[in-house]
């Protein structure tokens, strides 16, 4: 792009050291012509970028539920005549730079956007985000409260949950009852240890474990932070120094490679949710330790489900993330805006999915009248698994020892999402078995240092 | 063996070598077509599935979701636009470099080349706030603006080359005759250099229509391209590559079309130089 920039001076300078003579009726007919593009472009420039009124544009990512909300929408502008809405789908990592990028420059491009539980407190705090009130018929007391109070700052809800989810164990029990075991509801990581091994058999290509690999904050470390924290470590002590080199964090981590190491598929270092998602259709795992969300992709008799495992606290042992709709600060249609989050996330729109394709494909983790309804109960086997995994996580408090940060699988603090990639990258090097154990921790310690000491914390 | 004989053998092996090179480029293309047939289960199925009931279960779901015409209509004005604002640019200063080259041309070029070596993204922040500025972000015209800033080197590049080819004595005689440097161009240069010129302008379009990374970055809903469009279907929670393939399918056809009717240039200007 630059290049493009420098090749454009470079050209005209070239074009006059060149000694180009344009003659001069040449010129002046392209001027004329140049005036007029110029002038059509400007009008067609003006017209492009002046918001429609009632128009609402929307960020998202491509997943089920929202595929399901974009063919739903007609229905809510039906009920909201004057109000159109467009959408604009992008993968997550691109969705997460588009917004930021959209939000921190006032861009004024969405004016509803897809976010999850790690920006929404971050975002409202620093008022970004408009906080959202609706009316008594919303009823937001039936909101659950984990992903209230993730979604919320200083006691404002910035973000309404459109789907939620927790972390729990979803494992063959045909292949746990050939091996004559049990999986108990909340086994601890020794459980999960023997299972593995008894359902592991490498030459049929059946692995008794799969767990994401893959760097990134948002996907080996979302998992290895919830089986750190039962393992009593934490990202930071009360200083907020790192404590990326405790004992903890290296039992968690050994154990993780150990697990994969003996039974989890070969190539475990480049899998994240979807490749694992794709190796479980496929009977290879015994056992896939990930988002509640996952039940409803793999539900099928032999399935069954269990607490995230734990081993020296339950506390932080399963993760809570919400996919939520927030309106920027910067948004023109604030109204509109907050008319459609109320439709999308309100208990008469997951009724309309029921009425739509049934109860086993409405969107889950976020109200607790849901649960409670009998046809859902019986259409989704994971239900009640789900709502434990999703009401044990407590953001504020998961960790054995103090910690000065809220969030179970992540640090709500801005300078998290680097300090997770690259402590992500060092344990994929560490499970590919190009590093130590020791040696991938001391790394992490390191960069997570150098950004906090960057950022002021100390 | 004789001569001919072993020259007929090594004709064969050639043929049999280009072959192989062939089936391997085209591999990737045909699988991306036919996993657009296939159900998501099948996509991922292990052994990989040759044989299968086909469905066009993808093909509908993304013509019920999206507009796709909205899309390939602007990747057709943004690419062919680009195309043209580069070649307008293009022209006259590689006809000043070729014709009246002086000492430091050769350098310049070079420097100039070795900037195509900076990453798009070093300029995504100032790109952003100037297009945000003058209310250009999601419009087609930014995109064509980008389209030929990042094509310039290679373009002018590429018709500096071709315009070297052209006997100096020919404009010499024409200058002679008292014709402008206007005229020159159009009269003498452009038809003498016409292979040339479009077999880069082709070049130029397909770069363009496979650009993603400012198309994804700068549009919203108005001036999405097809690449944008692709990318929207990866999904981060669930299976995607049969509806992926199709969706790919349907991008990549017009430009394979398109490069189709062309490629007698096309060959023309991938090749240029590479038997002098």
């Amino acid at each position: 792009m630059l290049a493009g920039f420098y090749w454009l001076g470079c050209s005209l300078v070239a074009t006059v050291v060149g000694q180009v003579k344009v003659e001069r009726d040449f010129r002046e007919e392209n001027m004329k012509s140049l005036r007029n593009t110029a002038l059509g472009l400007a009008l067609g420039v003006t017209s492009a970028s002046m918001a429609m009124a009632g128009e609402l544009t929307i960020a998202t990512v491509n997943n089920g539920h929202m595929i399901e909300m974009q063919k739903l929408t007609p229905e809510f502008e039906a009920a909201n005549p004057g109000i159109t809405v467009n959408w604009v789908t992008l993968d997550e990592g691109t969705l997460r730079s588009r917004v930021t990028t959209d939000i921190t420059t006032k861009g004024g491009q969405f004016d509803i956007m897809t976010i999850g539980m790690y920006e929404a407190p971050i975002w409202g705090e620093r008022g970004w985000l408009e906080p959202l009130q609706f009316d008594a018929a919303y009823n937001v007391d039936d909101i659950l409260p984990a992903m209230r109070g993730g979604l919320s700052y200083d006691g404002k809800l910035f973000a309404a949950p459109f789907y939620g989810e927790s972390s729990m164990i979803m494992y063959r029990k045909d292949l746990l009852d050939a091996a004559g075991m049990t999986m108990p509801d909340n086994p601890t990581w020794g459980h999960v240890q023997d299972a593995a091994a008894a359902m592991t058999d490498k030459d049929a290509g059946q692995y008794g474990i799969c767990l994401r690999g893959k760097p990134g904050w948002g996907d080996n470390m979302a998992f290895l932070t919830t089986m750190a924290n039962s393992f009593g470590a934490q990202w930071f002590n009360e200083d907020w120094t790192p404590a990326l080199d405790s004992a903890a964090w290296n039992h968690a981590v050994t154990f993780y490679k150990d697990l994969l190491d003996n039974y989890g598929p070969p190539g475990s270092s480049a899998n994240s949710f979807n490749e694992i998602l794709a190796l479980m259709n496929e009977g290879k795992c015994g056992m896939w330790i990930d988002a509640t969300i996952a039940a409803s992709f793999i539900e099928n008799p032999n399935m069954a489900y269990a607490q995230a495992p734990v081993a020296v606290t339950n506390r932080g042992a399963n993760w809570l993330w919400a996919w939520s709709l927030a309106v920027p600060a910067g948004t023109k249609q604030k109204e509109d805006a907050m008319k459609f989050i109320e439709w999308a996330t309100s208990q008469s729109y997951i009724e309309l999915v029921a009425k739509t394709n049934g109860w086993g494909k409405v969107p889950t983790g976020t109200r607790q009248s849901t649960y409670d309804n009998a046809n859902f109960q019986a259409a989704a086997p994971f239900a009640e698994a789900e709502l434990k995994a999703i009401l044990s996580a407590d953001p504020s408090n998961s960790t054995q020892n103090p910690s000065p940060y809220v969030g179970v699988q992540f640090a709500a603090i801005p300078e998290f999402q680097a300090i997770g990639t690259a402590v992500g990258q060092q344990m994929t090097a560490v499970l590919a078995g190009d590093i130590s154990v020791e040696e991938g921790l001391a790394n992490a310690q390191k960069a997570a240092d150098r950004e906090m000491k960057k950022a002021g914390y100390y | 063996m004789t001569d001919k004989q072993r020259e007929h053998l090594k004709n064969r092996i050639a043929v049999v070598f280009a072959w192989i090179a062939a089936v391997l480029f085209f591999f990737p293309i045909f699988w991306m077509v036919l996993t657009g047939f296939k159900t998501e289960s099948q996509a991922i199925a292990i052994p990989p599935l040759l044989f299968f009931e086909p469905t066009l279960e993808n093909f509908t779901e993304i013509q019920a979701r999206t507009d796709y015409s909205h899309f390939a209509m602007n990747s057709i004005i943004t690419s062919f636009g680009g195309t043209l604002l580069a070649m307008l640019i293009a022209i006259p200063s590689a006809y000043a470099m070729a014709f009246n080259s002086g000492r430091w041309t050769k350098d310049i070029l070079m420097w100039m080349l070795s900037t195509k070596m900076l990453p798009a993204v070093g300029v995504l922040m100032p790109i952003y706030l100037l297009s945000q500025k003058f209310g250009l972000l999601d419009t087609k015209i930014t995109l064509v603006f980008i389209y030929a800033m990042m094509n310039l080197p290679i373009v002018m590049l590429i018709l500096f080359n071709y315009f070297r080819e052209i006997p100096k004595e020919i404009l010499e005689a024409s200058r002679m005759d008292g014709t402008s440097t206007f005229n020159e161009i159009v009269h003498i240069v452009l038809p003498l250099a016409w292979g040339g010129i479009a077999s880069t302008a082709l070049l130029s379009i397909i770069l363009c229509w496979n650009e993603a990374f400012w198309s994804i970055v700068l549009t919203t809903t108005e001036a999405s391209t097809l690449t944008a469009f692709v990318a929207s279907f990866q999904a981060p929670e669930g299976l995607f590559w049969a509806k992926v393939s199709a969706v790919s399918t349907l991008a990549v056809a017009p430009i394979v079309v398109f490069g189709w009717f062309a490629q007698k240039q096309l060959v023309q200007g991938l090749t240029f130089g590479a038997v002098k």
